[in-house]
Parts: C-alpha cells; structure tokens; sequence
C-alpha cells in the first residue's frame, strides 16, 4: 500500500516536471498526455485508496517517506497519514484536478503558454495532494506555502497583464499575512507538543489542554486558544475569511480553469480542511470555536451581498465562494466538521462545475465577460446552459440535489449549537439570511447570461456556438457529481460515523449526534415545503426572475435610490482601501523614512562620515599636511592600537600610576 | 586514501599559489590562458574540499582534520600553524570552494578588463576564507582574516562602479576598526596561556569584567561583518559598487565570517558575558530583521535592495545564536531547543550563501545586458528571457523563504527555537514571512512581469549556456537543502552540541 500513496504524489510532480522542464521538446500535446496522464493514475489510484479505506474499512495508514532534518533527537517528518478524511479529499482533489486538466485542452487550445500552464496545474495537484496527505504539520506547511506559490503563478499567468501581476502580489502577500499566524500556531504546537506529528499532538492533547501562557504580561491565555487562533488564521488566509478575503475576488485574473480548480474546488478550502483535521485541538478551545464561527458566518453572510452588484461572470461565482466557504467555516465552528466537510466536497463539484460553465460560456463569447454583453445563450450553448442550471440549482440548495443536503446540515447544526453566546444566534440568521441572497445573485446571474434579450454585438452572436467536447464532457462528468453525491453520502457522513477517528469531537459539542436521524429521502420531505432554507431559497428565485426577467427597472430604481449602499458594495465595503491605501503606502513610508532618516542621515550621514570628517578635520589642523585619507586613518588607527594593548596589558592604574 | 593529506592546507594553498600562477599569466592577451587556469584551480580546489565532506566523521562534535605545527614565538608567546574543521566549519569551506568555482564561471566573458588579475583575486580570497573557517590559532586565524581585505578591496576598487572609491574606503575602514580590537582581545588573552589556541582560550577562566571587554571587542569585529544594526551602512554601498563576482563573495562568503566568530570566539569564550548583553544582541538582531525589512523595501537599486535583505537574513542567524540564555532560563536540563537554535542560524548562513550568491548573479544577468541596476529601467524581463525569469523567480521565493527551498529551513527552525525563548521574538522575526515576500516579490513583477517596457528590454537575448550552467546548479542546491536538509543538520549537529556544551559553563573563576 505505501508505494500506492507515494504514486499517487509522484505522479503529477513527474507530469508538471516533464511539461514544465521538457515543454519544447514534447509539444502542446506532448504536455497535455503527459500531464492527463500523470493526474489520471493519480485520480485511479485514489479511487482504489478510497475503496480501500472506505468501503473495505481498511485500517488508517500513517508512516513517514524520510527524515526532513533531525535536529538534537527532533525529527520533522516528510510522511502520509491516510485516513477516510483523507482518502475523500484525494479523490475529490484528483477527480477535479482531472477534469480541469481535460477542459484546459479547450480553454488554453491558442495559448502560447499552453505547456508551462499544464506543468504548472499538475505541480498544483502534487501540492495539494501533499497538503491533504500529511502526516505533521511541517509538511502541512510545506503543501500550504507550495500550492500558495502555483496559485501565484497561476493567477500571473498571463503576466503582461498588469492586472494579473497585481493580483497575485496581493494573494501571495495576503496569504502570507495568513501564513505568519499559521508558522506562528506551529511554533507553539512544537514548544508545547515537543513534536510536529499529528499522531503525537493528538495522543499528547490533555496534557496541554490545561496549560496556560503569558504573552502579555498579566494577561494569561489558554495555550490551545492560541495554537487554534494561530493555525485559524492561516486557515483564513488560505479561505479567504473575512478581512484576509481581498485577494480572492481578484484572482479571478488567472485563466479560469484554475479559478475552478484552485480558487473554488481545493486550494481555498485547505483551510476548512485543516481546522476539521485539528478537531482534537479546536475541539479544546470554545473561545477558538466561537471565534472560526463568527468570521464564518460574517464571510458567508456579507460576501453574499456583494455578488449582487457584480456584472463579471467570474466575479459573481468568485464571491460565492467566498460565501460558501463562510458557510464551511460556521460549521467548523459549531463542531459540525463533518458537515462543513461535506459541503467542501458537494461544493467542490458544483462549484468547479459552475466556474467551468462560466469559462464555456467566456470561450463561445471570445473572452468577454461582461454579463450585461451576454443574455439568451441557451439557444445556442444546450450542453453549458442544463450544466450550468444543476450547478446554480446545486449551489442555492435545491432539495435533491448535493448543496441541498450539505447546507441544510450546517444551518441546522449551528442552529442546535450548544455554544452559548450571542455569536451562535448571530451566526445562525445570518447563515439563513445568506441562503436567500444566495439564490438572489446566482439566478441574477443564470437569467442574465442563459435567459432574456441577446444583449452581445452582432459579430459575436454570428459566432456563438457550444464549446467542443473537450469542455463539455467536464461539464457533464461534474454536473452528475453535483446532483446524486449528496444524497449518496449524507447519511453516512452527516448522520453516520465515516470519518471515524478523523474528526474528533467532544461529547459537550457534537451537535450533530443530536440532530434526529434523517436519510436522503426524509431530509427532502422534512424540509419541503416548509423549511426556512427552502423558503428562503425559492424567495430568491423567484425575487431574481421578478428583477431581472420581468421587471429590470426595480433593480435599476433600487440601485438609484439606494445609491449608498450601492457604492458600498461595489466598493467591497472598502476593505481593499484599507490595504492598498493604508497598510502598503504606511509600509513603503515607513521603510522610506527608515532609510531616509536612520541609514542615511543618522548612521552614515552624522555618525560615520561625520566622524571620518571629524578625523579628518583634526588631522589636516594637527599636521597641515595633505595626506590620503587611508593613512590618516591607518594611522589614527594605529595609535588607539598601541593605546588599547597597553590599556589591556598593564590594566588602567599601572599606566596612570607609570604617567603620574 | 586521503587520511594521510594535509587537506585543509591544499584546500587553503592550492588556490592561493594557483592565484600567483594565473597572475603570472600576465596581461589581457593572454586572458583566455588566465581563465582557464583559474577554472583549472577552482575546480581541482573545490574537488580537494570534498573529502572534507566525505570522510567527516559526523558522530564527532571534536574537530578533525587536524593539522599542527609550529609556527613562531614572540617572546614567551607561541604561535602554531594549527588548523582543523567540526560540523560547523566544514559546511562553510565547501560552500567557499564551491561559490569559488560558479564566481570564474560567472566572470569568464564578462571581465574584459585585467581578467588575470581578476580570477587571481578571487581564488586568493578563496583561499584566505578557508584559512579563516579552518584556523585554530587566534593568531593565524587574525592573519587570514586581515588579508582577506586586500583581495576584496581590490576587487571593488579596480572592477568596480563609478562610486567604488567611497565604497572601498568605507568598507576598509568600517571592517579593519572593528577586527582591530579583536586583535587587542586576542593578545590580551594570549598573555594569560601563553599561546594563541582557540581550545585553549575556550577554556580559560575569565572574570566578567573581562569577559565583558572581550565581547565588546569581539562584537566590533564581528557585528561589523555580519554586518548587524547599526553598523551595516558599508554593506549597501559595497554591493552596489562592487562587480557581481564581488559582490557574491560578499553576500555569500564574507558575511558568514562575521557570524562564524560569533560562534568560535564570542559565545565559548566569553559566555558569560554573551548571557549578560544577550539582550542587546537579541534586541540589534529583530532591528536588522524588522528594520531593514522595511528598508529594503523601498529600494530602487536591485543591488542595494538584495544587499538589505542580506542584512535582514543575517539577523535570523544572530537571532539563532543569541537566544540560547532566553531558553536556558525555561528549560535548564533540556537543550534541544538551544541547538534548533545554533543549528537553525548556521543552516541559514549556508543557505543564504546560495540564496543571495544566486541573486547577485540574477542582477549581474541583467546588469552585464543593459548596465543598469534600477529597477525602473527594467519592466517584463520575463517576455525577452523567459528561462531566465524562472530561474529568477524561484531564487526570488527562495529568498522569501518559500517551503520546499533552503531559504526557509533556517528562519523555519530559527522561529521555532525563538518561539521557546519568547513568543514575541518569533513574533518579531516571523513578520519577515511578509516583509521579505514583499520586497522580493514586489521587485520581481517590476522588473520581470508586465509589457516589456523599453527598447532595452526588447533586445535582451535570453542566457547563455553558461549562464544557465551556474544558475540551475544553484538553482539544484537551493531545492535540494530546501526539500532534504537532513545531511546538513547531520554533519552540524553533534558539533553544535559540544559548543552549547561549552556555552552553558560559566567561565568565571571561583
């Protein structure tokens, strides 16, 4: 089995290194088999590791590859720890890895950079496979920083582009923001723990559970609410939580094929993936627990309304995802794991499905992606059009179909939390009020491109047609997903007991164990027609069609009179001010000011030239001679010399008493 | 086979008599016959030091490769040609010997000018290094350790840029005030054994106020070259002046100097004292980290900027070593942090070797094409030179520090050890998670990414085989300590825990 988990890492890695190093060489074709081929048996492998560890109940793997560096009896480990969480993160990160390699034949077919984009894709795949597979959380870090680095690179991709090389300057350095609380939790789980492996961590987690630390004096603090704090706010870098969001709307700059595999189905839901793999640790903190629920459900809530004034395509399905992994978040937050795992998968499918839907319709509409452009495409594009419909009919929670069953189990768990606080009220109407905007700005978006007046120029309408099979097929193979897979898993992943020892939650918390017992069938039927997500979904639906079908003078009238909040929510509630206003520019004064005032005026302009001035003024009054300046200080130097051997010789007393 | 050779003496000799034969060689005209030499040299130099490696014996933390002679005596003092190499010394002869060969590689076609005594001067400073990270003798090692200057004040002062007089002159004096009083404390304390020994001084009893002299004497010479918050001002200026050879001796070699007498002078022999202003060089070693992180941020000379962030990553390694007291306070009988410490600092000297060695040559890339070293003058270097703007970028992440390459495993272990001693030193240190992200990258999409910005940058021609040559065999050396540092940590270890051993024990006479 071992070789098994390392083909399944390696396989990609070779693919990206011989795309990446051999591109010439081997071709555009060359590059897209090679890569296939690489994610492929990855994606094959891991639906045999799957089987393994889920449907045969084999016993969890965890083991190490080698020694990373072993430092006086510390060993960091480089190894896999493969458990059913694990193994249902592979094959969701393969499967779609997969599809988006395929899609990429069409998207990509007359880039120039058609090989480097395939190397780099499949390098994402090996990082993130890293990431979900490991066994510490050295190597966590490792798959973090790493898929981090090719969302970077993909996001420039097209790096003429100032828009791209500002957007992914803005990610890096944003996620890096994450990053140093992230590296920051690490460092207090090693002095801690004495060990960066889970296995330790967790078997060791009651002997710290107790413990207490000072940073601020006076001030003491439970040392797990720091670790958990430190690791969440990596989580909200990565995530894109509320206020480390900034850089995820804007990433959308990168191809799209990425959008939907980095920045919607894996990379960005590293962060629910993680805090749910810490659940033993999260599990030992409320203040921690309640902190993950509030940014949560604040994500989900208010990055919901600004997919509303959106007119770019990807920018609408960019924010929700923002929306829904606030969603994720809350439910990490209420203990439900399980459930904000389950919504990561479901969402995985029909959201790389809706990016990917979105990437057709920008294909047949030659890049433009300016919805008020488009309008009436379902004539045209039949197979993106049915796709693209079961991803926002997924996406809004339609009963039936997989959103409905993963966000209908986290509302219903934060409601039943047992935390007691104002946050756990607060987190719960705004998750329902979220599911109303929700279906609002996903079928603004669904009528304005497939319905009503064909609102492109004449030329591109000649045109428009339905992308080739090498798009569509993708389509199709996510939209099955996108339908059946919540109904499939929901009893066992919700109700049942499938990530076993995964997900640890603590008796006090685990408000999923008190939901009653639903199946796929009866989670329908409790909720039709009178549940408040159903309600408030079909409101939205229906609000959406009234708007923007029937009566598109409201919106308008409405954006007139409500000028403000407008302006407030095209103007992203002015977070991006904050950076780019405030906190770059105070950086870029201060280190001017730094160099400025301390290095040049202060060090070098009054203490060493002055001082080499000083020299050399006495020097020129003393002797009148004219000197290079090295002698004189040769010479100077040499002086104190003499003076300074015989200070320490002969000590002070014997030279004053030899002089007196 | 190779029990029996003095090593380290051909180690340090071969390319010093090397360099006088490629000097012989005379003038220009002869100047591929010069090249080839010093190639010859570099080579036959590196392929000597690699036994050093090989038949380390890494469960000894002792040194090996002994050699001792004697040398002279003045008066009662004797004076040995003693040298020898542990864990913490060898890694750096390798990286010397081997930054020595890609520095003539780098300058073959590039130096019109004097080309002989171009490569005569690098494998003369290449030797000198050696003799320095091998001397066991405070004497000898002061010998090296001076000489060393002349090379490099050449280099800068002949093949250097328009304003390298001012540089030269500021280097010279900043580093030759500081070694001085190191020359003072060397025979202050040679005085009381009667030799100049570095083990022997390791054990000599000193009282605080002695002690307190030493280190002060010690700092100067050492913060000097590290260089530390504040005395870092010639550092900026010798880069920018100095040819891209120079300037990755500099950055790559000279730096560690400083640090590496941290480690086999101030801390074992003046412990105490070292415990007593820890605070001090804890406090100067988060300015050089936060400080010039921001510094550097705002520079408009690649040069100048790479040359702070030098700073701001030596401050990590000083960080390393000085926080062993702020640990030892928590945990008395448990030392493994201590050395993460000690262990994290010397990684990050190595790396940065690599590191910073690799993008002086990236800048000399560019400067060799358009002569120009602000970045404004460059913009979507990546669309005339895409092999080059990879190469570029990875050393640009490695330099911020990116998992997976050297440059992180250094600050990685360094926090982590900082983090034991006090929360807000890894606090402090960790910012550079952003700040060096920042200026690094923030340099690469104006200089790299974009439209191509000028006429200049149109024309560029992507490298050469030899350029890509030493920038991939750097590039191989940046992943491989990234992704399997363990070799590394292996030879190091044991010799980091005799040291800390010897730290740990108050040299003050009861």
């Amino acid at each position: 089995m071992p070789s098994v988990y390392l083909w399944i890492v390696l396989a990609p890695l070779i693919g990206s290194i011989i795309a990446g190093l051999f591109g010439k060489v081997i071709g555009r074709s060359g590059a897209h088999w090679v890569t296939i081929i690489g994610v492929g048996i990855s994606c094959l492998l891991s639906l045999v590791v799957f089987k393994h560890h889920v449907m045969d109940g084999g016993a969890v793997y965890n083991d190490s590859v080698y020694i990373w560096l072993e430092t006086e009896g510390i060993k960091f480990h480089i190894g896999f720890l493969v458990d059913n969480l694990t193994a249902m993160m592979m094959v969701v990160v393969t499967f779609v890895s997969l599809m988006v390699h395929i899609y990429t034949i069409g998207y990509m077919h007359d880039d120039p950079g058609y090989q480097r984009f395939f190397s780099y894709i499949s390098l994402f795949t090996f990082s993130m496979l890293m990431l979900v597979m490991s066994n510490n959380f050295l190597q966590l870090f490792f798959g973090w920083e790493a898929v981090g680095l090719v969302s970077y690179l993909l996001i420039g991709f097209w790096f003429k582009k100032s828009t791209a090389t500002f957007a992914n300057l803005k990610a890096f350095l944003i996620n890096r923001v994450g990053d140093f609380g992230f590296i920051l939790g690490i460092a207090a789980v090693l002095m801690y723990f004495g060990s960066l492996d889970y296995k330790t961590v967790f078997e060791n987690v009651d002997k710290v559970s107790g413990l207490q630390m000072e940073v601020i004096e006076g001030v003491s603090w439970s040392v797990m609410t720091f670790i958990c704090i430190g690791l969440f706010i990596g989580a909200m870098g990565k995530s894109a939580q509320v206020p480390l969001h900034v850089w995820l709307p804007d990433s959308m700059e990168g191809p799209t094929p990425i959008s939907a595999l980095i920045h919607a189905a894996t990379m960005v839901t590293a962060g629910i993936f993680m805090v749910a793999r810490m659940s033993p640790l999260y599990e030992l903190s409320e203040s921690a627990l309640l902190f993950v629920m509030f940014i949560g459900a604040t994500t989900a809530l208010f990055m919901g309304f600004l997919g509303l004034v959106q007119n770019d395509i990807k920018r609408v399905v960019a924010y929700s995802t923002l929306s829904q992994l606030g969603y994720m978040t809350a439910a990490l937050g209420a203990s439900a794991y399980a459930a904000g795992i389950f919504h990561l998968m479901t969402h995985a499918f029909f959201k790389a499905l809706l990016f990917l839907g979105a990437g057709s319709v920008i294909i047949a509409m030659h890049h433009e992606q300016d919805m008020r452009k488009m309008g009436g495409l379902r004539k045209y594009m039949p197979i993106t059009w049915i796709t693209s419909l079961i991803g926002s009919l997924a996406l809004i929670g339609t009963p039936f179909f997989a959103g409905f069953y993963s966000k209908d189990s986290i509302i219903l768990a934060v409601g039943n939390s047992d935390l007691n606080s104002w946050v756990q009220s607060y987190a719960y109407y705004a998750l329902l009020a979220g599911v109303f905007f929700t279906a609002l700005y996903s079928f603004r978006m669904y009528f304005m491109v497939f319905h009503g007046k064909e609102r492109m120029d004449e030329h591109t309408r000649s045109h428009l047609h339905e992308t080739p099979w090498v798009v569509t097929v993708p389509l199709i193979a996510l939209a099955i997903p996108s339908i059946f897979i919540g109904a499939y898993f929901v009893e066992d992943m919700v109700f049942g007991d499938f990530f076993k020892s995964a997900i640890y939650v603590a008796p006090a918390h685990d408000v999923l164990a008190s939901l009653p017992k639903d199946d796929w069938l009866s989670m329908v039927t409790h909720a039709v027609p009178f549940s408040m997500p159903f309600i408030l979904a079909l409101a939205g639906v229906v609000v959406a069609w009234f708007f923007w079908m029937k009566r598109p003078d409201i919106p308008a009238m409405l954006e007139e009179k409500f000028k403000w909040l407008h302006t407030l929510l095209v103007e992203k509630y002015y977070a991006d001010h904050l950076y780019i206003k405030l906190i770059a520019p105070f950086g870029r004064w201060l280190g001017d000011k730094l160099w400025r005032w301390g290095d040049v005026k202060i060090i070098d302009g009054a203490i060493v030239n002055g001082s080499a001035k000083t020299v050399g003024f006495v020097a020129s009054k003393v002797r009148n001679i004219q000197t290079g300046f090295l002698y004189t200080y040769a010479f100077t130097m040499i002086v104190g010399l003499v003076v300074l051997i015989a200070v320490f010789v002969y000590g002070w007393d014997k030279i004053i008493s030899t002089l007196g | 086979m190779f029990e029996t050779w003095p090593l380290l003496s051909l180690v340090i000799w071969t390319p010093i008599v090397g360099g006088m034969l490629v000097l012989a060689t005379g003038g220009d005209k002869n100047a591929s016959e010069a090249r080839v030499l010093a190639l010859l040299v570099a080579i036959i130099t590196f392929a000597l030091s690699i036994p050093l490696y090989t038949e380390f014996n890494t469960a000894k933390g002792s040194m090996q490769f002994i050699e001792h002679a004697e040398w002279m005596s003045l008066g009662d003092l004797r004076l040995y040609y003693h040298l020898g190499v542990d864990g913490i010394s060898m890694p750096l002869i390798v990286l010397t010997t081997f930054i020595t060969v890609i520095v003539v590689i780098a300058g073959w076609e590039v130096i019109k000018y004097k080309a002989a005594q171009y490569m005569a001067a690098f494998l003369i400073m290449e030797g000198l290094m050696v003799g320095v990270f091998s001397a066991l003798d405070a004497a000898l090692f002061y010998v090296f350790w001076e000489a060393l200057l002349i090379p490099m004040f050449l280099v800068i002062g002949v093949w250097g840029g328009p304003n390298r007089v001012y540089a030269t002159i500021k280097f010279f004096l900043y580093t030759f005030l500081g070694s001085v009083f190191m020359l003072v404390a060397f025979i202050y304390m040679a005085n009381k054994t009667g030799n100049f020994e570095i083990l022997q001084l390791h054990s000599l009893k000193l009282t605080m106020q002695e002690q307190m002299f030493i280190f002060v004497a010690f700092l100067l010479a050492f913060a000097v070259k590290v260089p530390m918050w504040p005395v870092h001002t010639w550092l900026p200026d010798a880069h920018v002046e100095a040819p891209t050879g120079g300037s990755v001796v500099l950055a790559a070699i000279m730096l560690k100097l400083g640090a590496y007498g941290f480690l086999r002078f101030s801390l074992p022999i003046t412990p105490d004292a070292s415990q007593e202003l820890a605070w001090l060089m804890i406090t100067l070693s988060l300015i050089a980290v936060v400080y010039i992180g921001f510094v550097a941020l705002v520079q408009q000379d690649m040069k100048k900027l790479i040359a702070y962030s030098s700073i701001s990553h030596m401050g990590f390694v000083t960080l390393g070593f000085f926080i062993v007291w702020a640990i030892y306070d928590k945990t008395t009988e448990n030392t493994e942090m201590i050395i993460t410490g000690i262990n994290g600092g010397v990684v990050q000297m190595i790396s940065h070797g690599f590191i910073s060695g690799a993008m002086f040559l990236v800048v000399g890339v560019m400067y060799d094409r358009i002569h120009s070293r602000q970045i404004a003058d460059y913009g979507g270097v990546a669309n005339t030179m895409p092999t080059f703007a990879a190469f570029a970028v990875l050393f640009a992440m490695a330099n911020a520090g990116l998992p997976g390459t050297s440059g992180f495993v250094g600050e990685f272990l360094v926090i982590m050890a900082a983090f034991k001693a006090n929360p807000w030193f890894a606090f402090l240190a960790a910012t550079t998670l952003i700040v060096g992200a920042a200026y690094t990258l923030w340099m690469v999409k104006r200089v790299f990414f974009g439209e191509v910005a000028n006429d200049k940058v149109k024309a560029l021609k992507d490298i050469n085989s030899r350029e890509f040559f030493f920038l991939s065999v750097l590039a191989v050396m940046v992943l491989f300590f990234g992704l399997y540092p363990a070799p590394l940590l292996e030879v190091m270890d044991e010799s980091v825990e005799n040291l800390v051993r010897h730290i740990l024990q108050p040299k003050i006479p009861l």
